[in-house]
């Protein structure tokens, strides 16, 4: 398999007002070609800043990030991001919020008609064709993600992240959002880290499953490895012996060995 | 004096002048018309909840509302004419009465010209928004990519504040002699004035517009990584609209609230010089209705500003 995340040795630390704040330290993952990786923990553990050096917003204080294997320098269009809060563009229709990646990452070798072909292929994508020239505010919450979701798929990157981006949505949203994605994903076989605080949604999507330790200097406490066969069925698994071992493998690590001390 | 005009053409414009200026009663029926209009566009309630009533009877409620709506507002100018009223009783102030005299003539002929120093009220209105529109407009192409520029980069940011802070408070007459001096004329000089009272709102507003685009915004152009003009045209620019229209409506405030100062130092034709001129005639009604035009103005320069700004908002 392909190795297309190298983290090694990894810290990052960020100034503050009270001096100098440890997010991470010592963090080594591996992302292979294809996979579905999730990121789980504790709020504040520092799971969104581990994504955050993948996109290279972040960039380490120590260690190597490596993409493709080349080191991350900033960020980049081969690495789409869905933030939590959808962060579509509020002056431009789902449409245009869709086609300004598009034409970022197609234009220089595509004709225009292509790169609107592209966009409408990102909305059908998400099943929102009906609604590519509504303005985000006229839209649901979890159709707002979708878009966010079309966006980043429209760009075609070599891996996605997704930080949080059902946390804002209620559980049925949640549920029918989720199939959405492990639909996209295992039609276009991409490579994907998202960040999650969902057991379930953890268990469900990933492959593997990376829990971090309290923050701050969070580390990787332990890996799950989800050997449950795809396609998945949320209602199957719901009496599925394995699934529930898997979740009981997780939520223990979250709620015995890392209890929050100050939830 | 310059007040000479025909009975019947004074008569013709006291209709056109009425409607202007009892503006809040001409407006009353307005939002009952537009009530009964939607209501015969959608041909139903609008919400299917509510009891249906005829269209008829729900105009005639709107239009009681909107009158209960301007009671307060009838009520406050009448206080406001029976103070004023009561004050011209016991000085020397001119009467309510008189004034809305003097200025039907006034307003009989706007549009007269006897030489440079004697023109009609139209006149003096348009030089003074002529200057403003000079001043405030090239305040406006500088202020904006300034305050953009400062808004965007920190360091220009810093080095602006202390100057900005500085140069603020400072009354716009203040500037009168430098522009006196620098432009050796009185025109250019009044327009100088406008300019820097204008620019500032625009400029603090602007910065301020672009530095509080959520980070979400720029996370998407830095993931992206969208060219510094894409992300000034998708990104910066319209996040940034709402607050420069702020900028642009305080401006145009301090700009016409400037002006009249400004003209009453340096002459020419303007409703500033005018009063100055009405004041060393001892023409008291005048100066009061002055003050009314500029009030006048000053509202519709708002209004029609607060309408453009309307059409920006994007939530």
């Amino acid at each position: 398999m392909e190795k297309l995340v190298q983290i090694e040795n990894a810290d990052v630390a960020f100034y503050t007002k009270k001096g100098l704040f440890q997010a991470l330290r010592g963090i080594d993952l591996t992302v292979t070609q294809g996979e579905f990786v999730t990121l789980i923990g504790h709020s504040g553990c520092g799971k969104s800043t581990l994504l955050n050096l993948i996109a290279g917003l972040v960039m380490p204080t120590r260690g190597n990030v490596f993409v493709n294997g080349r080191e991350v320098a900033g960020p980049g269009p081969d690495r789409a991001v869905v933030f939590q809060n959808h962060s579509l563009l509020p002056w431009m229709t789902c449409f245009d919020n869709i086609y300004l990646a598009v034409e970022r990452v197609f234009g220089g070798s595509e004709p225009k008609a292509q790169l609107r072909d592209r966009t409408r292929a990102a909305l059908e994508l998400v099943h929102l064709a009906p609604a590519e020239n509504k303005h985000p505010h006229e839209i649901s919450g979890g159709m707002k993600q979708r878009v966010g979701i079309a966006r980043a798929f429209a760009m075609q990157p070599k891996i996605l992240l997704l930080d949080e981006p059902f946390g804002a949505l209620d559980a049925l949203t949640r549920a029918h959002l989720q199939d959405e994605l492990m639909d996209i994903v295992a039609k276009t076989r991409s490579t994907v880290v998202m960040v999650t605080h969902d057991v379930d949604e953890a268990v469900l999507l990933s492959d593997r499953i990376v829990m971090l330790t309290n923050g701050p200097a969070a580390v990787v406490g332990d890996i799950v490895s989800v050997d449950l066969p795809r396609p998945r069925d949320r209602l199957a698994h719901a009496s599925d012996y394995r699934y529930h071992e898997l979740r009981t493998a997780v939520l223990e690590f979250l709620y015995r060995k890392q209890m929050c001390p100050a939830a | 004096m310059k007040l000479a005009t025909t009975p019947s053409g004074g008569r013709i414009r006291i209709v056109s002048l009425r409607k202007f200026e009892l503006g809040d009663d001409a407006r009353r029926p307005r939002p009952a018309r537009s009530a009964a209009s939607s209501a015969d566009q959608t041909g139903a309630p609008a919400t299917p909840g509510e009891s249906p009533a005829p269209p008829a009877s729900r105009a005639l409620a709107s239009l009681a509302a909107a009158s209960r709506a301007m009671m307060p507002v009838a009520l406050g100018l009448i206080v406001f004419i029976g103070i004023w009223a009561l004050i011209a009783q016991i000085s020397t102030l001119p009467n309510p009465a008189k004034t809305w005299e003097a200025a039907l003539i006034l307003f009989s002929d706007p549009f007269y010209v006897k030489g440079p120093n004697d023109q009609g009220i139209g006149w003096n209105i348009l030089g003074s928004l002529q200057r403003v529109a000079v001043g405030f407009g090239l305040a406006a192409l500088v202020g904006i990519p300034l305050g953009f520029m400062i808004g965007r980069f920190k360091f220009l940011s810093d080095m602006a504040a202390p100057i900005i802070s500085l140069l603020r408070p400072v009354s716009p007459l203040a500037w009168l002699p430098i522009g006196l001096l620098v432009f050796k004329a009185a025109g250019p000089a009044a327009i100088w004035v406008i300019f820097v009272s204008a620019i500032w709102p625009m400029i603090i507003n602007t910065a301020v517009g672009v530095r509080q685009i959520p980070q979400d915004y720029m996370n998407v152009a830095k993931v992206l990584n969208l060219s510094e003009w894409k992300v000034f045209t998708k990104i910066l620019f319209p996040a940034a609209l709402p607050y420069m229209m702020t900028g642009v409506r305080l401006s145009i405030g301090v700009a016409w609230l400037v002006i009249v100062a400004a003209e009453m130092l340096t002459g020419g034709v303007g409703i500033g010089f005018w009063v100055w001129d009405e004041w060393n005639n001892l023409n008291v009604e005048h100066i009061i209705i002055a003050i009314f035009v500029v009030g006048i103005v000053g509202l519709l320069l708002e209004q029609a500003l607060l309408l453009l700004a309307r059409r920006f908002e994007y939530r």
